[in-house]
């Protein structure tokens, strides 16, 4: 099998990789580019586990060809920092206690970050119905919820 | 391995000599089942096309005729197109059931379509705005309509040298509206158990003078149902007329059981559905 020449931006950072046709995109950033913060749960698009950004849009890295990143501006979980500063996001999962294991966490951070670019002050209905393909099968979810929107009130300036 | 090239044509020809070439060539949309697919043990090796570097294949445009749809655009994309949203709000809410956040950012109406499955969400809500699968063979392009594009389950009936090229959707008539309704046991992310769409016009009485119903995930595949649009027009959905509705689309159904819910069940809802989505249509058309 010939592998294919892929040239990228990741997290703003201009990348090349040589990715076998079958490989996710997934697989790519795990095994090839040793990003692996961004998680592998169900490998069927059905945990956002894999959760990441691919021009702009919310996807599961799961249900993307590593080949179609080619060209493609690519936003994972290590982008959601600044170096060592973390994102009010990453903050108010901490403060609220949003995690146990945390395997979930990577892609509900990367999707949070998504609904608040959409939705600056979403309600907590709309938190619940954009994060649903978001499984967590730890915390019970009312954590994750209460420091999504709190890190809202935070980003608009209204805490 | 299952998917074994990768493969980005220029052209729509380009495309459509890659089908031919190669025996086991597929197209790419959103990947949202074809990936899956691609895993399964029994899969044959995949050339994988994809069509999204073409910008007609992930765009829409609307004209005094009407929508032309890019296969492979996203739901995601889609769904936040407020001049499709008001042209056919039944058709966008239809394609914003489909799967999390995260699958609407890749699935598509056009692989919804040609993956055929009994209870795709898009299917009803395009058989009742009468739309057009434009396919692309190496002889040129013919048009079908959406009944006789899907022939079974998962299946369509293209060749497989022959593509879909676009979806074409005619403006609605004035007092002409749609609604989509599916019922699932859960609140989000979940297969149809049974889906209505309905389309209708109405006088400026409120009476109907035309409908269109076609019910989803209760036979093998999406099905009109003339007898429940017989019913609704000439009146004013009166609860008659929406109970004969019902009636009738129960009597057309030939649902399965599964875990999901029993045939009896099925039969039964996809009737009420058909009730509710028609009075949503109409209170739409009306307020136009
Ligand atoms: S690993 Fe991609 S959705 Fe679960
Ligand atoms: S913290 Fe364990 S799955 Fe969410």
């Amino acid at each position: 099998m010939t592998k294919k020449h892929v040239s990228t931006t990741i997290n703003g950072d201009a990348i090349e990789f040589l990715c076998d046709p079958n490989d996710t995109l997934l697989d790519v950033l795990r095994k090839e580019l040793s990003l692996t913060g961004t998680k592998e749960g169900c490998g069927s698009g059905d945990c956002g586990a894999c959760s990441i950004t691919l021009d702009e849009r919310l996807v599961c890295s799961c249900l993307v060809l590593g080949v179609e990143a080619e060209g493609k501006n690519i936003g994972t979980i290590e982008g959601v920092s600044n170096k060592d500063q973390l994102h009010v996001i990453q903050e108010k999962f901490l403060e609220h206690a949003a995690l146990q294991c945390g395997i979930c966490t990577p892609g509900l951070i990367v999707s949070t970050q998504a609904l608040l670019k959409e939705n600056s002050n979403p309600t907590e209905e709309e938190a619940r119905y954009y994060l649903a393909g978001n499984l967590c099968r730890c915390t019970g979810y009312d954590k994750i919820i209460r420091a999504v929107l709190d890190a809202a009130d935070v980003m608009r300036g209204a805490a | 391995m299952p998917v074994i090239d990768y493969k980005v044509p220029q052209s729509v020809d380009d495309a459509v000599s890659l089908l031919e070439a190669n025996e086991n060539a597929k197209i790419l949309a959103g990947g949202t089942d074809l990936i899956i697919q691609s895993r399964a043990q029994s899969s044959p090796d995949l050339v994988v096309v994809d069509l999204k570097s073409l910008p007609d294949f992930v765009s829409a445009n609307i004209n005094s005729e009407g929508l032309s749809l890019g296969p492979s655009m996203s739901c995601a994309e889609f769904t936040a197109r407020e001049d499709i949203k008001s042209l056919f709000p039944g058709l966008v809410e239809a394609a914003f059931l489909i799967g999390s956040t995260q699958v609407q950012g890749r699935a598509s109406i056009g692989g919804n379509l040609c993956n055929a499955s009994p209870a795709a969400d898009t299917i009803p809500a395009l058989m009742v705005n009468n739309a057009l699968c434009v396919i692309q063979g190496p002889k040129g392009e013919r048009r079908v309509s959406v009944e006789d594009f899907v022939t079974g389950v998962a299946s369509n009936c293209m060749a497989k040298n022959e593509l879909l090229k676009a979806i074409l959707v005619a403006t609605p008539a004035s007092r002409t509206s749609d609604a989509y309704l599916r019922f699932i046991p859960r609140s989000e992310m979940d297969i149809a158990v049974a889906g209505a769409a309905v389309s209708v016009t109405l006088e400026t009485d409120g009476t109907c003078s035309k409908a269109i119903v076609a019910i989803g995930a209760v036979a093998p595949t999406a099905i009109l149902v003339d007898a429940a649009a017989k019913a609704l027009i000439g009146s004013k959905l009166d609860e008659t007329s929406l109970q004969a509705a019902a009636d009738a689309a129960s009597a057309a159904s030939n649902p399965i059981t599964d875990r999901r819910g029993t045939a009896e069940f099925r039969r039964h809802v996809v009737g009420v559905l058909v009730k509710r989505a028609a009075l949503i249509a109409a209170k739409r058309a009306g307020d136009k």
